[in-house]
């Protein structure tokens, strides 16, 4: 079979078993379009912006494992794109993004519509690719999924020049089977030996912690993290990004650490003796200071990527490998053993831990006459059975949704933790609806960051993706209105949200539903009538409290033990 | 402390900015920084000289290792090693001087490798310390340009960084 370099594509992304392309047409890439009008298997997606097309990419990927793709034109095509890679990039996320370049023989000469875009992209990706022939196109395409998808996953940026697409030159076409990197081998094993001092360590705690992050959740490992908690009987913490690869509602989850953590968690950080570290990278979000970083705690490392140990935090026992395989080493030498837990210890553990559990430290003014935004999730929580995909904008809505959703499972909470995205929300729902059509899905958001990526309102019409958008409008950037009353004695520097559209007629212009909430007794009454509206796009605009902050809170320079409580609750 | 990184990458356009790249995205300090295709014309070597705690140097080499270019990479600096640095120098020579800049290069185990009437080329391989007290010993005055190739190594001994 003869193809053209545009087929060639086409029939590598179908190789590939790939459903959903999102992108967005221009010259550079006008071949490619042309060979993806001919045919079926592949669904394209125009979203309304670049940025768009990579964090619904980006979304799906999240939802369903798979590498999400992207397919977008040269110079302002790429450039739009870069915030998304970036995003994918700070959270390990699959994504292959396909970019036009100009000719081959225009490149280097500021030709309309050229950028470097691999230059422009190589600090936020993976690996990139500048494609110089037709011939490498379908064995670098199989090498871009590889890489995306293999070890610790991330964005891959393949460029490819357009007269390289061209109709007229055509070549056989056979899709590679395997690819030959001898430059990359991930190590996805872990080394007995130090399975076996983990092992020993664990059993050895007299105050242990769990602390796992989204490496849990790209592994599919949650699992073999439920049984091995659960085996153990200790508690255990999740970073923002690894939210659902444990349960949330299980009596050994402590909640979220870090920043805005729960209290209880970041004290038994603080107190630990043995910490059990997979999939997390001691973010400096999650630390609060290094230097006050479990003081006390030997500390096991679980990380595909040799980088990520000891980088931050200098650890005791680290151990590489691919997070599913190496919690399965480590229940089969738990079992094996006859080595268990020193349970008198344990017990007396949790009896600390359930004192601080006992302080309620997201507790909040449930008598309001406002809308309360914690309220406002709860009610989601039980309005979807606690089993609806979410996705987030960045800001306090974000940490609220992660304080009070509570999550069971793994791939439900999508958001953008390494980059903190604004604009991320509601193209990432977009592509989590398309993988997963029947389930509930719901974008929550603030009024800032929903005006960053608000164009695709319109792809989510054209492609029929009846999200819940939750907009806790409290009138604010809140998240910085808070830091700004913390640290800047309520100056209120350029953080107000002046010229708010009317949201429900803007949705409407969409065609969409729009819904304006403003009293606290109206909120779960319709959320229900909105995910009633089962096919329907709901945009729900929530009037919060606009003085609400988010407890509690570890300051700059603090520890985990330092925590910044609700202001009720050190009156109490 | 200082450590020289030799590092074995794919010949391919966009290596040498990877690593580059890294360098300065991350904050850790080069040195200097060689590069050539080897006897494996798909490889090219990059020999780097940098500096820091061994927590940095630890990072350094494992986010070299990450990018998908590198082969394979040894830290020089951790076993018995060879280094070496290849300089010219161009300095004045006349009347009395020219004799006793060659006696100089002779002491040192240069070359002259091009002479005019009132100039010389000398050319001097050894470690970076050899061409420091070389360009001492001439003297500021008479160096009219000095270039340095930045440092190579090799491990001693039958250790080997190959594919
Ligand atoms: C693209 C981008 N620009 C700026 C920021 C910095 N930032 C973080 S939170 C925030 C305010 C978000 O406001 P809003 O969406 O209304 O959410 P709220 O905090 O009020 O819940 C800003 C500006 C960011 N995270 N992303
Ligand atoms: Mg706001």
């Amino acid at each position: 079979m003869e193809l053209s370099g545009g087929e060639i594509i086409v029939e590598s992304l179908k190789c590939e078993g790939v459903e959903y392309l999102f992108g967005y047409p221009g010259g550079a890439v006008l071949h490619i379009y042309d060979a993806l009008y001919q045919q079926k298997d592949i669904q394209h997606v125009l979203v309304r912006h670049e940025q768009g097309a990579t964090h619904a990419a980006d979304g799906y990927a999240r939802a369903t494992g798979k590498p999400g793709v992207v397919l977008v034109t040269s110079g302002p095509g790429a450039t739009n794109a870069v915030t998304g890679i970036a995003t994918a990039h700070l959270d390990s996320i699959p994504m292959v993004v396909l970019t036009g370049q100009v000719p081959r023989a225009f490149i280097g000469s500021d030709a309309f519509q050229e950028v470097d875009a691999v230059g422009i992209t190589r600090p936020c990706v993976k690996h990139n690719f500048l494609v110089s022939s037709i011939e490498e196109l379908a064995p670098t395409i199989k090498k871009a999924f590889y890489v995306a998808s293999s070890g610790r996953p991330g964005p891959v940026v393949v460029d490819i020049p357009k007269d390289v697409t061209a109709p007229n030159i055509k070549i056989p076409f056979e899709y590679p089977e395997s690819v030959d990197l001898r430059s990359y081998n991930p190590v996805l094993k872990g080394h007995p030996g130090q399975i076996r001092k983990a092992v020993d360590l664990l059993v050895s705690a007299k105050r242990p912690m769990i602390y796992t992050g989204g490496g849990v959740v790209i592994s599919d490992a949650a699992e073999e993290l439920t049984e091995i908690t659960r085996t153990l009987g200790y508690p255990i913490t999740n970073t923002l990004m690894g939210l659902g690869a444990y349960p949330g509602t299980d009596s050994q989850f402590i909640g979220m650490l870090g920043m805005h953590g729960t209290y209880e968690a970041n004290m038994a950080m603080h107190e630990c003796d043995v910490l059990f570290a997979v999939g997390a990278r001691f973010d400096d979000r999650v630390t609060g200071d290094v230097e006050k970083f479990c003081p006390g705690a030997k500390i096991i490392h679980v990380d595909v990527d040799p980088a990520s140990i000891s980088k931050n935090v200098k650890v005791h026992i680290p151990i590489v490998g691919d997070v599913k395989i190496v919690l399965h080493e480590i229940l089969d030498t738990l079992r094996q053993s006859n080595q268990r837990p020193d349970n008198p210890s344990i017990e007396t553990w949790w009896a600390r831990i359930r004192k601080w559990q006992a302080d309620d430290c997201l507790s909040y003014d449930r008598a309001s006459k406002l809308i309360k935004p914690q309220q406002v999730i709860e009610s989601l929580w039980e309005v979807t059975g606690g089993d609806a995909y979410v996705t987030s904008d960045v800001g306090q809505h974000q940490m609220w949704a992660a304080q009070f959703y509570k999550f069971d499972k793994p791939r439900r909470w999508i958001n953008s933790g390494g980059l903190g995205t604004m604009g991320f929300g509601l193209p990432a729902a977009l592509g989590v609806q398309l993988a997963h059509p029947d389930a509930q899905v719901a974008c929550i958001t603030g009024e800032a960051s929903i005006l960053m990526c608000i164009q695709e309102l319109s792809t989510c019409l054209q492609y029929d993706t009846p999200i819940k958008v939750i907009n806790l409008n409290n009138r604010y950037m809140g998240m910085v209105r808070q830091w700004q009353e913390f640290q800047y004695d309520g100056r209120y520097s350029h953080s107000y949200v002046d010229a708010i559209p009317d949201f429900v007629k803007l949705t409407e212009s969409f065609g969409h539903v729009g819904m304006l909430i403003e009293k606290p007794a109206d909120v779960e009454p319709a959320l229900k009538e909105a995910f009633a509206l089962r096919d329907k796009l709901v945009f729900m605009d929530f009037v919060t409290d606009q003085t609400e902050n988010v407890y509690p809170m570890i300051e700059a320079g603090k520890g985990h033990h330092e925590m910044r409580l609700a202001p009720a609750r050190e009156l109490a | 402390m200082r450590h020289i990184i030799s590092i074995l990458v794919e010949n391919e356009s966009g290596a040498l900015s990877r690593i580059a790249g890294l360098f300065s995205a991350r904050g850790y300090n080069i040195e200097s920084l060689t590069v050539a295709p080897t006897d494996d014309t798909s490889l090219s070597r990059m020999t780097i000289v940098t500096k820091g705690t061994d927590e940095i140097i630890e990072q350094i080499t494992k986010q070299l290792n990450k990018l998908v270019d590198v082969v394979r990479l040894v830290d020089l600096t951790e076993s018995l090693h060879i280094e070496r640095e290849m300089m010219l120098t161009k300095v004045t020579a006349m009347g009395g001087m020219r004799e006793e800049i060659k006696r100089l290069v002779d002491i040192f185990r240069g070359h002259i490798i091009d002479v005019t009437e009132t100039s010389y080329v000398i050319e001097l391989t050894g470690d970076g310390d050899k061409l420091d007290a070389f360009i001492k010993a001439i003297g500021g005055k008479s160096i009219i340009e000095v270039v340095r190739s930045g440092v190579t190594g090799i491990a001693r001994g039958e250790k080997a960084l190959k594919v």
